[in-house]
């Protein structure tokens, strides 16, 4: 990353405290980088690294069932960790590491130079991190959340132990779970903002930032489906917010929102959570899909098939989204009328679904295909995601769903899904965009070797669920007794887990020995079909030498191979005046550089002081909380009034 | 520089005169509870419902000019909308009409 | 100053639609908005009849107060829209008066809202008393806050433009937040019917 360069100045500068921070290179950089692909690294590396601590957590508690009677783990401690593997593997491994394709790759597939909002990406990024740390904070003072991820009423308010025989009081238990409950809150409220300005961004710039001759039908499709799931989290995440602000009034202050013997509906929680756990899944799974249907093309040769109906089944599948939610309440009671209801909306989003399927199995069909990492673990999507998915239309059926609710059969299905769908498309995401990312090939021997491995250990681990399940092993036990039959199923699941952590050691060794040997990659290793590829590799500060002309989909594969030369002039959509790209190279007047900030990481440091305000009571709260609110006040006003670019 | 050409830009004359529009209709509103007692439900209602309606539609559309503005922040405001009145009106009808509530 | 113009100016480069990145950030940002008081509006009407033998809306609204206090904040969307036809016509004094009259508007609501809420807790009406009480005290609280944060920018406005920061040529940022300020009366608007009116007819 080079400095920025046409730093001389021919204007006063506006009136400031402190000087702005310029340097784009050196360790502290990283703290103010506006960078959309700096951030996209940031988001990553974090987001990895929350990966491998929720895989100890799966190990934690794949060790403690891999036979009756677990000694390994108590009650206390197996909810704990069964709970932070649900949230840690969901909003800190998943979400985070589709953000961070999301940042890097966006603005380089529409030809734009960065974000709409580049500040505002940063700010993202820091308050994710904050969320993240505040969350495991719980360690060290209450103990980590324990009600599981989706948090049930009216365990979330009684507690497990609201009869104080673990802590030795009603009131120790009470204060414990409160924290407990506060951690989890507080927590996924700070997470939601860095979500919500994410989506906000996004959808800024997808409609805004756009290069000429872009036009939405030409968009890559991972940037349609970074756009459907900008969409999802801008309308979930208001949900959940209010979800965890009643679940906060209700455990802190005694609010009776979901308190049956104060008039409260604990449905209320589960109908507020699944508003938006519903399309979180969606969340959680498309950027994998788009990731996905930009690997397969390119190791295919052959245009994706179907781009129009891919695009439409993606947006069809935000749609739908949002009237599936009850099937998660089958067993609650709704009633008759709704659960037919969720029964036939929750068997008509398999349907575009199953078209993206057949799309991509349409596109490897005829294609000369080159099965390198990446496509393998694209390939092992569509494979696991079609697993997933058919388990996923056995839970529509209403009767088939009450005998699978709450047992194991439910555990296999979202793991099949989220595990050998979203991760295994995000890995392939990794290997394919690595070269691009960091100037160097990871090794395709080795690459291998991790998808074998983690291709057996992920069915070894989660395909015996589906038997486990059927045979009656409930979810959220933290043992069985010897003699139910469930343990040969439990052991050949625990040792497919230990094969997906050996996997993972040898994505880690792949990275370490390919970055010793360095292997250039060029602009376009692979050969492939998108913007991206046409800059270097790494992109420099601003993405493109020239902002390119765009004259088709698959805009670079034809540059490639159209035959005749380059672009031809195309209408340019309203309100891109072309004549700007003229000048876009030149410094000063024309173009502005959006420079490195404080403010964000500022603003972001203000959010967890002013949360940890709420464990207290009287002068300490009033004094976290002001100092929090001060904090955040000082980074948005200097936010505010510092120019994005000089 | 709000927008371009096209419809004509309210101007002051305009907005104070929706401002008055506004305030009567809140008094409209307020008088279904003066006569509340005279009134039934049935026509309270659907009056405060539909004054309510016309108040918001004034505000949005000329007060926030989506009215004069580019169709995509119609698009975005007017989904977040239906959205929300769709989802949470179905959570209703089920605590009201279904199931096993309380 | 011509400086600070310019390096202030949101985007000028062009754009795809041909609006600028902050104005649809702002709408976007109001599409979620609707998502966030829906849900407590919804968790409002759900709860609207589990009194706990505790207060009820007609035993505890009062109406002719509240009315007044809407009006007053229906008004202050039409300061608001009087201070964004100034601005954009050039005339910075009667700018912040408009703006400051919109943001003094505000600041009377919400006292308002603070000295009714008092007059409740003394009569007995708390956060914790029964569904409909917590239901109330959220949605109406969170809307308070909207309108504080909202009345900080509005001042913010006014400073700003005190000290020359807010022109003809930069006056979207005006625009923008009175996108929200009409937003948060619109919420308002809802309420009064929905939370207040319809529970008490």
């Amino acid at each position: 990353m080079t400095a920025i360069a046409g730093k001389q100045r021919t204007r006063p500068q506006p009136r400031r405290i402190y000087a702005r921070p310029v340097a784009t290179t050196g360790f502290w950089s990283w703290f103010t980088t506006i960078d959309h692909k700096r951030i996209g690294i940031l988001y990553g590396v974090t987001a990895t690294t929350f990966f491998v601590i929720g895989g100890i957590e799966a190990l934690l508690i794949r060790t403690q069932l891999v036979a009756p009677n677990g000694q390994i783990l108590d009650e206390n401690l197996y909810n704990q960790i069964f709970t932070m593997h649900g949230l840690t593997m969901i909003f800190f491994a998943v979400m985070p590491l589709s953000s961070a394709f999301f940042n890097y790759l966006l603005p380089l597939m529409i030809g734009a130079k960065d974000v709409a909002f580049p500040r505002l990406n940063a700010f993202s990024y820091w308050v994710f991190l904050a969320s993240g740390l505040f969350l495991y904070s719980s360690i060290f003072f209450s103990g980590m959340p324990d009600g599981g991820w989706f948090n049930y009423a009216p365990l979330n308010f009684f507690g497990p132990d609201p009869g104080g025989l673990h802590s030795g009081s009603t009131q120790a238990a009470a204060q414990i779970h409160q924290a407990r409950m506060l951690y989890y809150s507080l927590g996924l409220q700070i997470a939601g903002i860095a979500s919500l300005a994410s989506a906000v961004n996004f959808i800024v710039t997808i409609l805004n930032m756009r290069a000429p001759g872009m036009t939405l039908m030409r968009m890559p499709v991972f940037v349609w489906m970074t756009f459907v799931t900008s969409f999802l989290l801008l309308f979930a995440m208001p949900v959940i917010a209010i979800a965890l602000w009643q679940l906060m009034l209700q455990v802190r202050y005694g609010a009776p929102f979901f308190d049956p013997g104060a008039g409260g509906d604990p449905i209320l929680w589960q109908h507020m959570f699944w508003l938006f756990g519903h399309p979180e899944v969606y969340i959680l799974i498309l950027p994998a899909f788009g990731i996905v249907s930009e690997i397969i093309p390119t190791f295919a040769r052959k245009p994706i098939f179907g781009y129009a109906a891919m695009v439409f089944a993606g947006i069809a599948i935000g749609f739908l989204g949002w009237g599936v939610w009850a099937h998660h309440m089958f067993t609650v009671g709704l009633g008759p009328v709704a659960n037919t209801a969720f029964s036939l909306t929750t068997m008509l989003i398999a349907v575009p679904t199953g078209v993206k399927i057949f799309n991509w199995i349409g596109t490897l069909w005829g294609g000369h295909l080159r099965f390198r990492t990446p496509m393998l673990f694209a390939i092992g999507l569509v494979g696991m995601f079609t697993i997933g998915g058919l388990s996923g239309v056995t839970h529509a059926v209403v009767p088939h769903d009450t005998q699978q609710q709450d047992t194991y059969y439910i555990v296999a299905h979202f793991h099949y899904v989220l595990f050998g769908g979203a991760i295994f498309g995000l890995f392939g995401g990794l290997y394919y965009w690595w070269p691009k990312i960091f100037g160097w090939m990871l090794d395709d021997r080795i690459g291998k070797v991790h998808f074998w491995l983690m291709l057996i250990g992920f069915n070894l681990a989660f395909g015996p669920m589906h038997i486990l399940g059927l045979h009656g092993m409930p979810r959220r036990i933290w043992r069985y007794d010897a003699g139910m039959g469930w343990d040969l199923w439990n052991l050949v699941s625990t040792i497919g887990a230990f094969v997906i952590a050996a996997s993972i050691v040898i994505f880690f060794a792949n990275v370490a020995i390919s970055r010793s040997r360095r292997i250039e990659a060029g602009n376009d290793p692979w050969d492939a079909r998108t913007l991206e590829w046409l800059t270097t590799s790494p992109p420099p500060a601003d993405n493109f030498k020239e902002v390119p002309v765009v004259a088709s989909r698959d805009e670079l594969w034809h540059r490639k191979y159209a035959g005749e030369d380059g672009t031809q002039p195309v209408r340019v959509p309203a309100g891109a005046a072309q004549n700007h790209d003229d000048h876009d190279d030149h410094d000063g007047h024309g173009e502005h550089h959006p420079l490195p900030s404080y403010y964000p990481t500022i603003t972001a440091l203000g959010m967890p002081i002013a949360a940890y305000g709420m464990f207290f009571e009287g002068p300490g709260q009033i004094i976290l909380l002001t100092i929090g609110a001060a904090v955040m006040l000082f980074g948005i006003f200097g936010w505010v009034f510092e120019p994005s670019a000089e | 520089m709000a927008d371009k050409e096209g419809p004509p830009h309210p101007g002051v004359a305009q907005y104070v005169e929706i401002g008055v529009i506004l305030a009567v209709l809140t008094g409209i509103e307020v008088s279904m509870y003066i006569f509340r007692d005279a009134l039934s439900r049935a026509i309270t209602t659907p009056t405060l419902l539909v004054l309510t309606a016309m108040k918001f539609l004034l505000v949005v559309l000329w007060f926030m000019h989506l009215r004069f503005d580019h169709k995509m922040f119609r698009r975005v405001f007017f989904f977040g909308v239906v959205l929300a009145t769709v989802v949470f009106g179905i959570v209703g009808a089920n605590f009201y009409l279904g199931g096993i509530g309380f | 100053m011509a400086a600070e113009i310019h390096a202030a100016q949101p985007e000028s480069h062009a754009t795809t639609l041909g609006v600028s990145n902050e104005k649809l950030g702002m709408w976007v940002f109001i599409g979620s908005e609707c998502l966030f008081f829906g849900a407590m509006i919804a968790t409002y009407l759900l709860y609207v009849g589990r009194a706990n033998d505790g207060p009820t809306p007609r035993t505890i609204f009062d109406i002719p107060f509240t009315s007044v206090s809407t009006f007053i904040l229906l008004m202050s969307s039409l300061g608001m829209v009087l201070a964004l036809a100034a601005v954009q016509a050039g005339d910075m004094r009667r700018f912040r008066v408009w703006i400051l009259a919109t943001a003094l508007l505000g600041g009377t609501f919400l006292s308002g809202q603070f000295y009714e809420f008092t007059v409740f807790v003394a009569e007995g009406m708390k956060l914790e008393t029964s569904p409909f009480t917590s239901a109330f005290f959220m949605l109406t609280s969170f809307h308070g806050l909207h309108v504080a944060i909202g009345i900080l920018m509005l001042v913010s406005l006014w400073a700003a433009s005190m000290g020359g920061r807010i022109t003809e040529q930069r006056s979207e940022v005006v625009e923008n937040v009175g996108l929200y300020w009409h937003f948060v009366d619109i919420v308002w608007i809802l309420i009064f019917t929905v939370i207040y009116l319809i529970p008490v007819g």
